[in-house]
């Protein structure tokens, strides 16, 4: 069990994890899901005694991680930067990390074996593919046979088997009782993969509940509707107390009703449909709607922009502009 | 190369219980590893070898037997001492060595993995500080003897006899050991200290070469108070067998020295070490 209570990290003026309490339970996959540049990977940091917190403390079955007597058999951990010297081979990067703490030399060429590098085991990892070197770093978090596995963005890099094959292995070791937290950008991958989230946004708990609940609390039924009929319709719908909503392209959105209502209340009343379907808002649109005030950085019109909280996204041109004018009103840049 | 076969969590073993804790001895069998399985070790470690008994034989080689010098002239100089200047260039490979050890470390970001399975971290960096100074000692005295032994025959051939029983030779010949590995010391502290390969090396550089050159454009009556204090000249007195009264150090005080600077940056290597962010 993992609880982190009141965690706070300040880099200077910035606050990366701010005030942030959780505790991820054993015997399930607990996603820890946030956009980028949320603070998953400082609190997993934080947790790992890598960072030092600013205040607060996060404790692993009631212990502080530096106190734990073999780390590397109680906790096995994959961080999301490639954390490998590429001249040295996978067997000897695993080696060196079993010796600290008494790991049989057989151990590396089972983990090896498990994640599919047994037949690179001796090449040096500087020729690694960033799916084999996310694999490596799998077989290190497993090699302790750890009871708690702390995972950052273990699906990156990964091709679709290996995506499966992680998800499949997170599962096994969960249904053995151990103890799963697993960050992740994608909301869909986490909602196919984890038991339960801990959504995070600029360092502040967002969400902290069952995969099921955060489902049913964020997606929406809408059904799509075509009809030379409008009209007619929207009378038929808000009367079953459906709620209509015009497109630009002619289709109507209807919430508040579901199909087979709609349909049946159609033909009652004799309007044609030329179409009729129900449309699921997806999982990853509630999500980007439940964190989009809490995002560092928006792409509006498909262009990069700083955009400061609770102001409109800004075009580029325009800050490029604006510092050339800063520029040319004599700013402290110039001299 | 990605598509690999694919197993299952069951058919890995599961451990024995852990016992015992994690803590030195596997932490110097994990440096151990770490030394010894990549390139640059070998890389570094033999340069300094070729450079430093090359260039002594080259040099004691051409002095022997291309100069006006009288036999009775050269037995008053320090020909053992002359015997490993190759020396020189060594301690900046060595530099190399020292700093290279800690600062790929943060270089490759493997810092962050050996720190995660040992958080308390001073396990692993007196580890590591242990298996530098060893090899770097064990090459160190390699180098010292491999050039006095070369070397000396030059000079015997010139008619001064030298040997390893000649005196003050053997604390000579061992203490160019000695220096060579204090340099790798003083490097590693460096390269705790500034996390930064091009960093800790410019400074070791700087510390051992650049300071002892530009104190040598002071006034005589400053150099005489400064000179004998710089590291390098500190530390050579241990591999000197003639030290000027007063202007030098004795050969273990100046190597006492030598190893106040290495022991300076390794305490304030170990203290970041210990405090500062992965």
């Amino acid at each position: 069990m993992i609880e982190v209570r009141d965690l706070v990290k300040r880099y200077g003026d910035t606050t990366a994890v701010d005030h942030l309490s959780f505790t991820v339970e054993p015997g399930r996959i607990t996603g820890f899901l946030g956009p980028n540049g949320a603070g998953k990977s400082t609190t997993m940091r934080l947790i790992l005694g890598l960072d030092r917190p600013t205040s607060g403390s996060s404790l692993i079955d009631g212990k502080p991680y530096r106190d734990l007597p073999d780390p590397l058999r109680y906790v096995g951990a994959l961080l999301e930067a490639r954390a490998v010297h590429p001249g040295r081979t996978a067997f000897n990067h695993l080696l060196y990390l079993a010796q600290t703490q008494g790991v049989p030399k057989s151990r590396v060429n089972e983990v090896l074996a498990l994640v599919g590098l047994d037949t690179v085991a001796k090449k040096r990892t500087k020729g690694f593919s960033l799916g084999m070197g996310q694999r490596l770093g799998i077989a290190a978090a497993l090699l302790g046979d750890p009871k708690l596995l702390i995972l950052d963005e273990p699906v990156n890099g990964l091709d679709p088997e290996g995506i499966v094959w992680i998800r499949n292995l997170m599962k096994t070791l969960a249904a053995e009782g151990r103890t799963i937290f697993v960050s992740s950008h994608l909301m869909n991958e986490m909602a196919v993969t984890a038991d339960h989230v801990v959504v995070i946004g600029r360092g502040k708990l967002i969400a902290d509940t069952d995969i099921e609940d955060f489902i049913s609390q964020f997606s929406q039924h809408v059904v799509l509707v075509r009809t030379p009929q409008p009209e007619e319709l929207t009378r038929a719908v808000t009367a079953l107390g459906g709620e209509v909503t015009a497109r630009s392209d002619g289709a109507l959105m209807v919430s508040g009703a579901e199909a087979p209502k709609i349909g049946e209340a159609a033909a009652r009343d004799g309007i044609v449909l030329h179409e009729l379907s129900p449309q699921r808002a997806s999982l990853e649109e509630a999500f980007m709607e439940l964190t989009k005030a809490d995002v560092e950085f928006h792409a509006p019109d498909g262009q990069w922009a700083v955009q400061p909280p609770g102001q409109p996204p800004t075009p580029v041109q325009d800050a490029v502009s604006g510092s050339l004018a800063a520029k040319a009103l004599g700013g402290d840049d110039v001299r | 190369m990605t598509s690999t076969t694919i197993t299952g969590y069951d058919q890995v073993a599961a451990l024995p219980e852990p016992k015992g804790r994690a803590g030195f001895g596997g932490a110097l069998r994990s440096e151990w590893t770490k030394i010894r399985s990549v390139r640059s070790t070998v890389w570094t470690l033999g340069t300094a070898i070729l450079l430093t008994v090359g260039i002594s034989a080259l040099g004691n080689w051409g002095r022997a037997n291309h100069s006006g010098a009288t036999t009775a002239q050269l037995a008053h100089e320090d020909l053992i001492q002359r015997s490993m200047f190759g020396i020189i260039l060594g301690q900046l490979v060595m530099v190399v060595f020292g700093a290279l050890a800690i600062t790929s470390e943060y270089s490759t970001g493997m810092i962050r993995t050996s720190l995660s399975v040992q958080p308390r971290r001073m396990h692993p960096f007196w580890a590591k500080l242990l298996v530098i100074s060893a090899l770097a000692f064990v090459v160190g005295e390699v180098i010292s003897f491999a050039s006095f032994l070369i070397d000396s025959s030059f000079w015997r051939g010139k008619g001064v006899a030298l040997s390893l029983s000649s005196p003050h030779a053997m604390q000579a010949v061992i203490g160019g050991g000695l220096y060579l590995a204090g340099s790798a010391i003083l490097a590693f502290g460096l390269g705790a200290m500034l996390r930064h390969t091009a960093g800790a090396i410019t400074s070791g550089v700087g510390l051992l070469f650049v300071v002892t050159i530009l104190a040598s454009f002071l006034p005589d009556n400053w150099q005489n108070h400064v000179n004998k204090w710089l590291p390098f000249n500190a530390g050579g007195q241990v591999w000197a067998t003639q030290h000027v009264p007063g202007s030098d150090l004795g050969a273990w005080t100046g190597f006492g020295v030598f190893m106040i600077y290495g022991a300076v940056a390794v305490v304030f290597g170990a203290l970041l070490f210990k405090k500062r962010d992965a």
